[in-house]
């Protein structure tokens, strides 16, 4: 199955890229595509740094289960206001 | 209305959005860009946001602060791009019969946008940059 992932701000500089489409096993989890992706792109690997998950645009789990289509986005810290 | 915006953010036109002849108090916030933060001397700052999910954070904390006060109405617009120092990147406006609630709402929402909302903010100094938030984490359970 094939999601994809959009990167923003620290993590969209990190990976050089603000858009990918990843091909996934039926069922992985968002914890998988993560480590999958930072095989790909190591640098997305900032020490120290806590993210938030969403999956068409909904705040999940690290356990969450994917589906053909998804939209992944792996949230930085925030900083609006 | 729950918005981000590159354009400058019309304080009068949100005004007006939550004018109601039910409401006896509209309060405004207004958060502005500092030219400073931890010593340092900012001299740009840039916004980025995930917009549809922006957006939808922030309707949703309109949604939230209806439930817990009585408002009559609510918006919210967050500047992104480039933003100069002294511009508002974000106003809150909040129209309520009595103004204990629209002060109540006005601030849970800059705090809630402050944790949840997908929008981050690069500051420029002389000599270096940072995405802020990326050096202290953060605290947030999902639901």
């Amino acid at each position: 199955m094939k999601v994809r992932v959009k990167f923003f701000a620290i993590l969209r500089e990190r990976a050089g890229t603000a858009e990918v489409i990843k091909d996934l096993g039926d069922g992985s989890t968002v914890a998988e595509l993560w480590r999958g992706l930072q095989k790909d792109y190591p640098k997305l690997d900032v020490p120290g740094i806590r993210l938030l998950y969403a999956v068409n645009q909904n705040y999940v789990g690290l356990d969450h289960r994917l589906s053909e289509g998804d939209e992944v986005v792996f949230v930085p810290p925030v900083s609006g206001g | 209305m729950f918005r981000v915006t590159h354009q400058p953010i019309d304080l009068n036109e949100m005004v007006r959005y939550v004018t109601d002849p039910e409401a006896g108090a509209i309060a405004t916030f207004i958060g502005t860009t500092r030219n400073n933060n931890e010593g340092r001397k900012v001299i740009a700052l840039d916004y980025e946001a995930y917009p549809e999910m922006a957006e939808k954070e922030l309707a949703r904390i309109g949604a939230d602060a209806a439930r817990k006060w009585q408002i009559c109405r609510m918006a919210i617009a967050h500047r992104l791009g480039p933003v100069q120092i002294g511009e508002a990147s974000v106003i809150i406006v909040v129209s309520s019969a009595h103004r204990e609630a629209a002060f109540a709402a006005s601030r849970f929402a800059i705090e809630e946008i402050k944790k949840t909302v997908p929008i981050w903010k690069k500051e420029v100094y002389e000599g270096g940059e940072v995405w802020i938030g990326t050096q202290t984490g953060q605290e947030f359970k999902t639901k």
